[in-house]
This record gives structure tokens, C-alpha cells and sequence, in this order.
């Protein structure tokens, strides 16, 4: 290669500084850059780090509680050793599962609407601009809401605090999530799918339940399984609605525990043993939502391959 | 075909004598496992334009992004030989490729003219580069070279993004030129853009190519012919054993070669319109 | 028609003409739907009917003077909110000043190739898991562990900037500060997430055009990326801050829940969502009016700050 020196290209351009193409790591920009990179690598050092110590806290103070007697026994009363949580762990699935039977079928169906019905129409909009507020109502509003049309006013049986005040509860905050993912899993569906079904002469009811139902299934359920995790954490809309009881459940319509609620009473009182249950169900739960999310995540990953 | 194939650019009469602004010696790129091109050996001429066509595939916009490391941005795409450019070589691993990508630009596929005003789109290049003149000047000489100054004179304050496709990328031409390259890469430029666009943006290339060394990819053939000096072929031959298709440089040289007097039989099958 | 091909074949499908019956079911499963769809819209009337009726007889005692008066005396029957409100306030914004720079740092080192890819996906699992840890677990680690960790720090700014009002007190477990580090933890994870698919939407071709005149990687980043991206994390950063404003368990858990204003950020404090929490249950008479008030406050905060985040996307967007 003839080494031909760099004629100037124009007589412009000794207004531009140039120098060597060889990598110079003194020059400004290059140390900003490696400054920039330290910094952002900091920074996600920073954001990761919670995690992993609210874990670690969470598995050395849980699981060395546990045992069988944490899951057949009640909780001590104040100041007594020992006892579980297993009333509270059979609450958390209780108020879930009401919850669950209310916003998933819900939730579904307006999704359903939102995406197979609605097209632009205003009330679809109405419908759709709602679901983004509710998303954004803080989970304290729903217990407030709740005490207030529920509890108080005393509606099922004349009785106040009830588990299934506290599954409504939890279910208002788990239908915006179900209606969003419901929505745009069936909007992911190729338009080609319902054609066809029409083209055989299928009707719109047999084409969604049949055809595009079907497809969007994975989306759904993974939406589905994240809201219910998120649910089974759930505390605010749970303590002036579920409330909380020292024993078993003795009904839907009777007060019931659960692990948050437990977690929040427990934490806050000047009992070792009290405390030690808090990270126990901390533990069971914080073990139960990681499991839902990595099973959500998994159910995404199917859909992809 | 075999790998063998040593285009006889160099060695071709009255070109030998000219100035030689970028060398590729042997220059094999590979994505990951997947070889995209292999063996390549082209002296490019300073201040002509040199056109590189070939059927899809070829792997020619691949050797045109290896000529600024743009390639560095694709994960796993890997570079053997040597890209000689100012007695360097542009891969060894001292060079800075932003360095690199300041003396040597590049005009892409796609008008891509950043969220910006149109003013900021060509001074933003300018000023990283550090320029110290005068920059509404700047930015007037350089819209008026890329042949877009007219339509955009009133508009400078407004966002590039508001500009026509083919606007949008005479306005990328002129962001490339205002960092006063030596060298501009042009990634077939004109696929996005209609006839008329295209005819505006040859006649800038031809503006061009008196202060600048110009490399293009172009689709085109007809294209090739109205702007390009020197023109390379590349093609693709189906590897042994495997399931892609490597490129390979088949010829290099004059354009009025390529087209008319090709030394090889794909050349001639290409450039009349036999496959492709 | 009229073959006798036509003939057999209409006797073998006997519904080409459509029954009553699937008719009825197509329209009846579309007003079900419908109707299903409507309880969202319902659910929010009611949520604001039963929080406005129920903070009437407070308004009517204490007007707007609620917003701006700190008394929360049950004995007395006087309530202002200001102490709540202003906690609400200075809790959320000042843990956004922590995390959006946090997030959006994250977002970048895990977007922008600075990384091999199987550490970004794996950090990027880790801050979508930290989503999902509960609140109140949370609160439980912040009363435990974070709290007596950075009590030392805490005490080291109460040394050096004592002299202020936002640092004049000593710190003794919970208060403000506590409160703003665990909403930062919370945040975190939508900033980040949001931040992440906004990066990732910027188009490579406008990476290239940076790259292409010769900017590095933090050059490409500020002057182009982040500017194509600003949009969706302005949008993102806002709906943060509702989430921020609205967050109860872990706030109420570490804050004080102390009713008397205190400017310093190391005194325990208040939030309305964390007051609701606090002292709903065992409200009564008016005392459950002003709370109802405050909810209805704290609602049109989030309401106002989620309607501007969807706006702000919507119209700020870029064509890209």
C-alpha cells in the first residue's frame, strides 16, 4: 500500500481537529466514556443490590424457621413461643381465590370486549382510558372503597370484616392487569385466524371462543398468574377489609388471616416470636411469588418458541 | 468458483499509478460461525467513486461497513486481514473507531436523520468532530453541497423528521459531509427514495466526488454506471458442506470494464441481467 | 342451485340456515362482554362516589383549610391533612430524584451493549424480580435490616448538615429518610423496565447515524438515544411517581406515622396513604370523614399524575 499522507480534503478542514487513528485513552472524551460506563455500571450495582439482599435476608431468616409445625399450628398469643402460621396461609389462599374467581373471568370477558367488540368506539375508549386509571389507583383506595360499601353498610349477613370483603378487594386491583393482557394477547392474534373461522361460516361466538380464545391463551395465563402472585402479596387493601383473626377460618363471611397482614401486625410488635413468624411467612411468600413469576416466565417463553 | 480468485485490480495498466486511498488485503468477515465474505482484495482509488454491486447476499454492504468498523456494533461479527487506510491498519487494536468513523463517514440504507432540528442534525456531527469555524456557514455550505440547501433554508429551526424521504437523506448526506471526511461510504442511499430523489442525489454524489472519496453499494447497475469510476462484482457461491452462502469479490475494475469488456463470465451473466 | 349434487349436499348440512338459538348466543355473549367490560368503568364510579360521599361531612367542617392546617386531634374533633400531604409529597419526589438516575443508568447498562448479553437478561430478570417482592416484605427488611444499616449514615449527614432544617434532628429508626430509600427500591424496577423498552425501541439505524460521525458510545447515547427515548421515560417516570405516591405497606411500616409537621427529613413523618392504613380501621364519627377526605385527595393526585404520564407518552412522542 502506497502510504499516501492525508491530503486535506477540503481547505476547511484545518478547522477540524484530527489526529492519529490509534486509540488514545488520555483524550477527554475517551475518559468521560469510560467515566459514563463506570457510573451506569453502578448505578445497575445499585438497583440489583436490593434484591439480593432482601433475599438473603429473607432465606437466612425464613428458612431456618421452618418446619411442620408452621404450617399445622396457629400463632402464639403475645409473649408465648412457638406456634405458625398455617391459619394464615390457608387465608392468603382463601381471599386469593376468591379474588381470582371474580377478576379473572372478569377481566377476561372485558378484554374480550376491549379487543373483539369494541373497535374504536368511544365506549371502548371510555372502557379502555378507565382500565389505565384503575390500574392506577393505589391498592390503599380499594380497601378504603371496600370498607365503605362493604364492611360498613354490613351487606353480606350483617357481618363487617369478612374474607370476602377482602377477595373483592384484592380483585379490583387484579382486573386492570387481566383486562390489559387479555386485550393485547388477543390483539397479537392474527386477523387471518378469525377470517378463516368466518370463512367456514363459523359464528363470532364459535370464532372467539374456539379459535382466537385459544391462541391467546399463553398471554392470558401469564398475565392471569402474575396478577394472582401480585394479589397473594397484597397487604393495604386487606387490613381494614379481611382484618386479620388469631384462628382458623371460619367462613368466607367471618374476619380471616393472611400471610401480608400477618407479616405487617407481626413486624411491628416487640416479640421475638412474633417477628420470627413475619420472616417465616415473608419467606413462604416471597418463595411463592418468585415461583409464580419464573412459572409466568416460563409460560412467555413457550409462547415465543 | 473457488476461492482463489484474485481480481486483478492492481495490476490493471493506468490505475496502478494512481493514488491508493483504502486497501483491503485478504479481508474475511464472519458472523459468529457463518462466514459472510472471504478473500477479498480491492485498492480503492483516492478521490474517484467506486461502486460495489452484486446480487443480494454477496456480502457487500458488509465489506462496506467493515471500511469504518461499523460492524463493531453487530455482536459477533468478526474481521480477518487487513483494511489499510492512512498506513494503518483500521483493525488493529490500537485503532479507535470512533477515530476511524470521523475521517471516514458514512450515509445509510434508511434516511436516518436524528430527532433533531435540521440545524442541530448537521452541527451535532461538526461540533463532536471539533470544529472551530464559523458554523451557520457550515451548516449552509454543507446543505448546499448535499443539494438540499433550497428546500430546507426556511426550515432550519424545524425537526429533520419533518423533511421528505428523499430530503431526509440529502440531509443525511450533508451530516456526513459536514464532519469533512475523507472518505464517505454510501449504503445503497437511494433504495428508499423515488426516481426523482435518486436522479437529486446522484447529481450530489457527482458534486462530490471532487473533494471526497466515494464507496457505494448500489442494487442498481444502471446506477453504477452513471456515478462510479471503478466498480467490484461480488457473489455468492454455495459453501461445501454448509448451508449458507459465502460472498466473494469477482472482479474489480474500470467501470466501463465491468459493463462492457468483464474478464469473467459471472460478471458478464450479472451485468446483462441474467441473474440477480 | 338446482343439481342434485346442490340437493344431496343441503341434506347433509343441516344448518345452513343459522338457528335462533346461535344467534341468541352470539348477541347474548356480546352484551356479556359488554356488560363485564362496563364494571370497570362502574367500579371507578363507585370508587368516587363512596370516597366523595364519605368525605362530605368533613369538607363541609373543614373546607379547604383541610390542605393547609396540620391539627389531627380525635379529642377535639379537629383534622387538617397537611402533614400527610406534605409527606406524600416529599417522600415520593425525593425518591424519584434517587431513582430515576438510578433506573435509567440501569436501563442503559443493560440496553446499550456495554455488557455481554446473558449478564444484562440476568440483571434485567433481577430488577423485574424485585418488582414483584411485596411491599410489606419489604417493610419487614426495612424495619430489621435497612434501617440499622444506614442509621450510620443517616447520623453522618445529621453531623454535617445538622445546621439545616431538613437535617436537624437526630435520626432514631423511622422516619422520612427510610421512607424515601425503601420507595426508591420500589420504583426502581418500573423506571428501569420502562426505561429499558423505550432504549430498546429506539431504531438501530439512528444508532448507526451517530456512530456514523464518528460520536462514542456516551456521545451516541446522550445526544441521540436518550433524546429519541425521552418520551416514554418521562411517561415512565411519572407513573412512578403515582405508584410512589399511592405506595402504603413498606412507607407506613418505616415512616414514624408521627402526626406533627417536622421539616426534617431524619423525623419520622406521614403519608396519607400510610395514615389510611394506620388509623382506618379504628376511625370513627368524623375521623373517618377526613380520612375518606384525604383518600379523595390522595386519589386526585394519582389520578392527575396518571392522566399527564399517558398525555405526556401520547404527545411527546417522536416518530421513531
Amino acid at each position: 500500500m502506497t502510504s499516501s499522507t492525508t491530503k486535506p480534503a477540503s481547505s476547511n478542514s484545518a478547522l477540524f481537529d484530527r489526529r492519529p487513528l490509534h486509540f488514545d485513552s488520555k483524550l477527554p472524551r475517551n475518559r468521560l466514556n469510560g467515566l459514563f460506563t463506570f457510573i451506569s455500571g453502578l448505578f445497575a450495582t445499585l438497583a440489583v443490590l436490593p434484591l439480593v439482599l432482601v433475599l438473603v435476608y429473607v432465606l437466612v431468616q425464613g428458612a431456618r424457621l421452618i418446619s411442620l409445625r408452621l404450617f399445622t399450628e396457629l400463632p402464639p398469643a403475645p409473649g408465648l413461643e412457638g406456634g405458625g402460621i398455617g391459619n394464615a396461609m390457608l387465608g392468603t389462599v382463601v381471599v386469593t381465590l376468591i379474588a381470582s374467581l371474580i377478576a379473572i373471568p372478569v377481566g377476561v370477558a372485558g378484554g374480550i370486549y376491549l379487543s373483539e367488540y369494541a373497535g374504536k368506539s368511544w365506549f371502548g375508549q371510555v372502557v379502555s382510558f378507565g382500565n389505565d386509571v384503575l390500574a392506577g389507583v393505589p391498592s390503599i383506595i380499594s380497601g378504603v372503597f371496600v370498607y365503605g360499601l362493604i364492611v360498613a353498610s354490613r351487606i353480606f349477613f350483617g357481618q363487617s370484616y369478612s374474607a370476602m370483603a377482602g377477595g373483592i378487594a384484592l380483585s379490583l386491583l387484579m382486573l386492570p392487569t387481566i383486562i390489559k393482557t387479555t386485550n393485547e394477547g388477543l390483539k397479537l392474534v392474527p386477523n387471518d385466524l378469525r377470517l378463516g373461522a368466518y370463512g367456514v361460516g363459523a359464528s363470532r361466538f364459535v370464532t372467539i371462543s374456539q379459535v382466537v380464545l385459544p391462541a391467546a391463551l399463553t398471554p392470558i395465563s401469564t398475565g392471569a398468574v402474575l396478577a394472582i402472585a401480585r394479589a397473594a402479596g397484597e397487604t393495604a387493601p386487606l387490613i381494614f377489609t379481611a382484618l386479620f383473626s388469631a384462628f382458623w377460618p371460619e367462613g368466607i363471611f367471618n374476619p380471616i388471616a393472611t400471610m401480608s397482614v400477618l407479616i405487617f401486625n407481626f413486624a411491628i410488635m416487640p416479640y421475638q416470636a412474633q417477628n420470627e413468624l413475619a420472616w417465616a411467612a415473608s419467606f413462604v411468600l416471597v418463595m411463592m411469588i418468585l415461583a409464580a413469576n419464573l412459572l409466568a416466565r416460563w409460560l412467555s417463553r413457550l409462547s415465543k418458541a | 468458483m473457488t476461492s482463489s480468485h484474485r481480481p486483478q485490480s492492481s495490476t490493471n495498466g493506468k490505475q496502478s499509478t494512481e493514488d491508493v486511498c483504502m486497501s483491503l488485503q485478504n479481508v474475511s468477515i464472519s458472523y459468529g460461525n457463518f462466514e459472510a465474505v472471504k478473500n477479498v482484495f480491492i485498492d480503492i482509488p483516492d478521490g474517484r467513486v467506486t461502486a460495489f454491486i452484486g446480487p443480494s447476499g454477496c456480502g457487500k454492504s458488509t465489506v462496506l461497513r467493515a471500511l469504518n468498523r461499523m460492524n463493531d456494533l453487530i455482536p459477533g461479527c468478526h474481521l480477518k486481514g487487513q483494511v489499510l487506510f492512512d498506513g494503518q491498519d483500521l483493525y488493529n487494536p490500537r485503532v479507535d473507531p470512533v477515530e476511524v468513523r470521523r475521517r471516514i463517514g458514512m450515509v445509510f440504507q434508511k434516511p436516518n436523520p436524528f430527532p433533531k432540528t435540521i440545524y442541530e442534525n448537521i452541527a451535532f456531527g461538526a461540533r463532536i468532530n471539533g470544529y472551530s469555524g464559523d458554523m451557520d456557514e457550515l451548516v449552509e455550505r454543507s446543505l448546499r453541497k448535499a443539494a438540499v440547501w433550497d428546500e430546507c433554508k426556511d426550515k432550519l429551526q424545524k425537526s429533520g423528521l419533518a423533511l421528505s424521504g428523499g430530503q431526509q437523506q440529502r440531509l443525511c448526506i450533508a451530516r456526513a459531509i459536514a464532519t469533512e471526511p475523507e472518505v464517505i461510504l454510501m449504503d445503497e442511499p437511494c433504495s428508499a427514495l423515488d426516481p426523482i430523489s435518486t436522479l437529486k442525489v446522484e447529481e450530489t454524489m457527482h458534486e462530490l466526488k471532487r473533494s471526497y472519496t466515494i464507496i457505494i453499494v448500489t442494487h442498481n447497475m444502471q446506477q453504477a454506471v452513471r456515478v462510479a469510476d471503478k466498480t467490484a462484482f461480488f457473489n455468492a457461491e454455495a459453501v461445501e458442506g454448509g448451508s449458507g452462502k459465502v460472498g466473494y469479490l469477482v472482479e474489480f475494475s474500470d467501470t466501463e470494464n465491468i459493463f462492457n469488456a468483464p474478464a469473467q463470465q459471472a460478471t458478464q451473466d450479472y451485468v446483462s441481467g441474467r441473474f440477480g | 342451485m338446482t343439481s342434485d349434487h346442490g340437493l344431496r349436499a343441503d341434506a347433509l348440512y343441516t344448518l345452513r340456515v343459522r338457528p335462533r338459538s346461535e344467534k341468541l348466543l352470539d348477541i347474548g355473549f356480546r352484551q356479556l362482554t359488554l356488560a363485564l367490560a362496563s364494571l370497570v368503568a362502574i367500579v371507578l364510579l363507585a370508587i368516587l362516589v363512596t370516597v366523595f360521599q364519605g368525605s362530605r361531612e368533613a369538607m363541609a367542617s373543614f373546607g379547604l383549610s383541610f390542605l393547609t392546617t396540620s391539627a389531627w386531634d380525635p379529642v377535639n374533633e379537629q383534622y387538617g391533612a397537611f402533614v400527610a400531604i406534605y409527606g406524600t409529597l416529599v417522600t415520593s419526589i425525593l425518591s424519584l430524584v434517587i431513582a430515576v438516575p438510578l433506573g435509567v443508568g440501569t436501563a442503559i447498562f443493560i440496553t446499550e451493549d456495554l455488557i455481554p448479553s446473558g449478564l444484562r437478561e440476568l440483571i434485567g430478570l433481577m430488577v423485574e424480580l424485585l418488582a414483584a417482592i411485596p411491599s410489606v416484605v419489604l417493610g419487614l427488611w426495612a424495619i430489621f435490616v435497612m434501617e440499622p444499616a444506614i442509621r450510620p449514615a443517616l447520623e453522618l449527614l445529621h453531623t454535617l448538615l445538622g445546621w439545616t432544617p431538613f437535617f436537624d434532628t437526630t435520626p432514631q429508626g423511622p422516619g422520612m429518610a427510610p421512607a424515601i430509600l425503601i420507595l426508591v427500591v420500589m420504583v426502581l424496577p418500573i423506571i428501569t423496565a420502562i426505561s429499558r423498552d423505550a432504549l430498546n425501541q429506539v431504531p438501530i439505524e439512528l444508532r448507526q447515524g451517530a456512530y456514523g460521525v464518528g460520536t462514542t458510545r456516551w456521545g451516541a447515547i446522550f445526544a441521540v438515544i436518550l433524546p429519541a427515548a425521552i418520551s416514554s421515560i418521562i411517561g415512565g417516570v411519572m407513573l412512578a411517581l403515582g405508584r410512589a405516591m399511592g405506595e402504603t405497606m413498606a412507607v407506613t411500616m418505616i415512616i414514624g406515622n408521627s402526626l406533627n409537621f417536622n421539616l426534617s427529613l431524619l423525623a419520622p413523618g406521614n403519608t396519607i396513604a400510610s395514615m389510611l392504613a394506620n388509623q382506618f380501621g379504628e376511625a370513627d364519627g368524623i375521623q373517618v370523614s377526613a380520612l375518606m377526605y384525604a383518600a379523595l385527595i390522595l386519589m386526585l393526585l394519582t389520578f392527575i399524575v396518571n392522566v399527564l404520564a399517558q398525555w405526556v407518552v401520547r404527545r411527546l412522542s417522536l416518530k421513531y
